[in-house]
């Protein structure tokens, strides 16, 4: 299965920093059905995103079918300084997992 | 035009499928090792919450502001950011009307009353934002119209 593209951007709103992730994933609600064979595409979403600072885990999404796919799931931090690092990880409900990392500017 | 008709009402006929099926579906997904599980599979908004937050009453707040759009034109995008300056430990995204209410929720520790996401959304819908603040819990909605659901293929 083809890599999963994670993609964090860190923006600085006045004294806060804004984290955006966007994550490559199908967000499969379990719900549709194949068009040609009438079977259910099985469910297939992400279901935790955790952020960390420095190493120190600052916020834990928990996420259901019900988000869009290739989600793009936002926090706010204050007290990230130039140089720090957000860490960001993600797990799937089929054990598929993935992450990257971004300094703050 | 009679193929343009067709087209719409097959639109219109799936998106119904989808919400009827939805109702008579048990919730049998994989993956109930995650312990907030029954809170996402519950069908029922109060269920949802309840399961969420063990039961506590949320109070109505003006200190959580949603941002979406009041109409949603795609379904399958709904962009929404809850904001507050409560001390926020949760905060929970419900979607009333979808099969499964509960969308979303971001367990904060360190980080700002702030979460963004985007949901998916069959019909409209109220969609109500609960905010834990230590013991206490608190909510604010918007009803959110839909054009075009997003739960059909």
């Amino acid at each position: 299965m083809a890599e999963r593209l994670t993609k964090v951007k860190v923006k600085k709103l006045g004294d806060k920093h804004q984290v955006l992730v966007l994550i490559n994933h199908p967000m499969e609600t379990g719900q549709r059905k194949d068009k040609k064979t009438g079977e259910k595409i099985p469910a297939h979403f992400i279901e935790t995103i955790t952020f960390e600072l420095n190493g120190n885990k600052v916020a834990e999404a928990s996420l259901g079918s019900g988000v869009s796919k290739n989600p793009l799931t936002g926090v706010e931090l204050d007290g990230a300084k130039p140089g720090d690092t957000i860490k960001v990880s993600w797990t799937d409900n089929k054990g598929e997992s993935g992450g990257t990392e971004a300094t703050v500017k | 035009m009679k193929r343009r008709k067709f087209l719409q009402s097959s639109v219109a006929g799936g998106a119904l499928v989808v919400a009827a099926g939805s109702g008579l579906l048990k919730p049998s997904i994989a993956a109930a090792e995650r312990s907030n599980e029954t809170a996402f599979a519950a069908t029922e908004a109060d269920e949802a919450v309840k399961t969420l937050f063990g039961g506590m009453q949320a109070e109505d707040s003006g200190d959580i502001t949603i941002k979406a759009p009041k109409q949603a034109e795609n379904g399958a995008v709904v962009p929404i950011k809850v904001e507050t300056s409560l001390a926020a430990d949760t905060i929970a995204i419900v979607a009333e009307k979808n099969p499964f209410p509960l969308t979303t929720a971001v367990h904060l520790n360190g980080a700002k009353g702030f979460y963004s996401t985007r949901i998916k959304m069959g019909q409209t819908s109220n969609v109500v934002a609960y905010v834990k603040s230590g013991d206490k819990l608190y909510k604010a909605s918007q009803t959110i119209k839909v054009t075009v659901g997003g739960c059909g293929g």
